[in-house]
């Protein structure tokens, strides 16, 4: 029979539209840029135990806040601590905040927009209501009111950020699926009786990796800023750990006398978010994905 | 239209029900009472305290009780500041809260919408790309850090504006404002800009150019009112934004707002006025919701149709 000729061809046409967005994402300089100073960061914030110029704890009282100087390329804060070091080890639990708190969101929200979109009928209405519904409660205010019933931990933060972010991941997800289950490969699927989970996963998941990737991207700079943002206030990433949002806050506390401990922070976390924001633009663009269902 | 509003209204009814329900039952079984940290209060007192705040009741019965109190309009008393209700130190924090979100808004309209109508009427010049690298910078930059930075420039470097306080100095409004609104600026100029694009590019704005209209008035009758219906949608969502955002801002410019008491009742443990207040913050943002549904499917009947129906 024809069939594995077709197969191939298939998987062929598969590797090519992902060659075509690399080329097209390769055109798109300030997404490459942004590709770029994301890794990095990423691989700086892996090996910072090893590469980091100071010991995380290493205090120097005597020398206090410093400028930036030869020893301390970035100066340092007021208990003598390397900006530096603080900077790299802060990046770890800003980055680890975003890329997990994305996961957990993008597991949540992929599986039940998929399971929504699959099923159909009653229970999708079921199910895609009560994301409406959750939509239009005030978020913000509920991750402030959790870290403070549940304790400042690290394990809640990303709880906390994952659980509300995947709405409009299922949404999307929800639309492709829909989309998706009316063509011939989910109906050959269905009909070689695979199962429901088989076939979300082996055939609907991957086919909607597009939008799936592209909206990732986007999620993990709000992300990160949720997590600064509640470090900033105090209730999110506690002493002694460190992240970007809680250097920014010591820094705005003492910028009068000591600026760059605020401005060195600062820049790492909104190179960070531009990089991530060019990068899922030119994402889009490179995929080609339009008119996400919001 | 008014069945669209009753609809949307009716849908309102179980959001803010259960809002009440979670956040009341999420503050009773956080660990650690009120009283608990008050060293060696004696068993009467502590018994007629919690009994002064129904503590003393089971839970189902508080619940209840919150309810109906909540009903009456009348979110209960403060455990922090005693003598005082959660009413009274809303109505204290609201005004400034009110005044600095309204002025951000109007940073954001007005900033935005210039800039983003500016930059979609001669796409891919210098007239977009300033604009819109400042928008991708005002995205970026999270409040937090604009607020810091904003003072470090202008009000202790170049000393042209107070540094902190709401309504003590002449100027001193407007950093906040300004540091509140710019991200919504940043994102009110991206969706005008979108918008316009893709009305400028239909039809009946050729007819309208053929017809012989100037520039400005095709722009002005014509365009605005379609180009301008996604940064509508947008306001309602970036309302919950703007009060997240004026935590943070209150907290910098020390503004004795809703969000600073917001912030501070979270340290304190002061549950009541965490209670309150996020019932309060939160009703506010769905019927902000609810408006902005509203003034969107009053400017574009389509929508209506499609929500009057459904």
């Amino acid at each position: 029979m024809n069939e594995p000729i077709l197969a191939v061809g298939s998987v062929e046409q598969g590797t090519s539209l992902w060659k075509d967005a690399w080329i097209r994402l390769r055109r798109n300089r300030l997404a490459l840029f942004g590709l770029v100073l994301l890794v990095s960061f990423v691989i700086l914030a892996l090996l910072t135990p090893w590469i980091a110029p100071y010991a995380y704890d290493d205090q120097n009282l005597d020398l206090g806040a410093s400028p930036p100087s030869a020893a301390h390329w970035l100066g340092t804060d007021i208990f003598g601590r390397d900006l530096l070091t603080q900077i790299l080890y802060g990046g770890r639990i800003s980055l680890a905040v975003g890329f997990v708190a994305t996961s957990v969101a993008l597991l949540i929200g992929v599986t039940w927009g998929a399971v929504a979109g699959y099923v159909g009928g009653r229970v999708d209405a079921v199910m895609m209501r009560l994301v409406d519904i959750l939509y239009a409660l005030p978020f913000m205010i509920f991750i402030v009111l959790l870290m403070v019933v549940f304790g400042r931990n690290l394990l809640l933060l990303f709880l906390a950020i994952g659980a509300v972010e995947w709405l409009t991941m299922a949404r999307i997800m929800r639309g492709q699926v829909q989309t998706l289950r009316q063509q011939e490969f989910v109906e050959a699927a269905i009909s070689l009786g695979l199962s429901p989970v088989t076939i979300i996963w082996r055939h609907l998941v991957p086919n909607a990796l597009g939008p799936i990737i592209v909206y990732t991207t986007l999620t993990i700079p709000s992300v990160m800023l949720l997590e600064a943002f509640l470090s900033f206030l105090g209730l999110g990433v506690q002493p002694p750990q460190t992240s970007w949002g809680l250097l920014i806050s010591y820094g705005a506390e003492t910028m009068e006398e000591y600026p760059w401990l605020l401005i060195f922070p600062g820049m790492a976390l909104t190179l960070t978010l531009f990089a991530l924001n060019f990068l899922g633009d030119g994402l889009r663009d490179a995929l080609d994905v339009r008119g996400s269902t919001d | 239209m008014w069945k669209f509003i009753a609809s949307r209204l009716l849908q309102a009814v179980p959001v803010i029900l259960a809002v009440i329900t979670v956040t009341f039952f999420l503050v009773r079984i956080a660990p650690g009472g009120p009283f608990d940290s008050e060293k060696a209060v004696i068993p009467e007192v502590k018994a007629a305290l919690e009994a002064q705040y129904r503590l003393d009741q089971p839970l189902f019965q508080q619940y209840l009780a919150y309810l109906g109190d909540l009903a009456q309009g009348e979110l209960g008393p403060s455990f922090k500041y005693p003598g005082r209700s959660v009413n009274e130190l809303i109505a204290a924090g609201l005004p400034a809260t009110a005044e600095l979100g309204l002025y951000a808004l109007l940073v954001a309209v007005c900033i935005g919408g210039v800039a983003g109508v500016l930059a979609s009427l001669k796409p891919n010049t210098a007239q977009d790309y300033i604009p819109m690298s400042l928008a991708m910078i005002g995205i970026c930059m999270p409040t937090f850090l604009l607020g810091p930075l904003l003072v470090l420039l202008f009000g202790i470097q170049l000393e042209w504006l107070p540094v902190s306080g709401w309504g003590e100095m002449p100027g001193d409004k407007l950093l906040p404002s300004l540091t509140l609104g710019a991200a919504y600026a940043a994102y009110v100029a991206r969706l005008s800009r979108a918008g316009m694009l893709e009305v400028l590019s239909q039809d009946y704005i050729r007819t309208a150019r053929a017809k012989g209209l100037p520039e400005w008035q095709v722009i002005t009758r014509h365009a605005l009112r379609g180009g301008l219906m996604p940064v509508v949608t947008f306001l309602g969502p970036a309302f919950a934004g703007l009060l997240a955002g004026s935590f943070v801002v209150e907290t910098i410019f020390q503004i004795p707002g809703l969000g600073r008491f917001y912030v501070q009742a979270a340290f304190n443990r002061d549950y009541t006025m965490i209670l309150g207040t996020t019932v309060f913050l939160s009703t506010l943002i769905v019927l902000f919701n609810l408006a902005s549904d509203v003034l969107a499917a009053w400017l574009n009947p389509r929508l209506r149709s499609q929500f009057g129906e459904a």
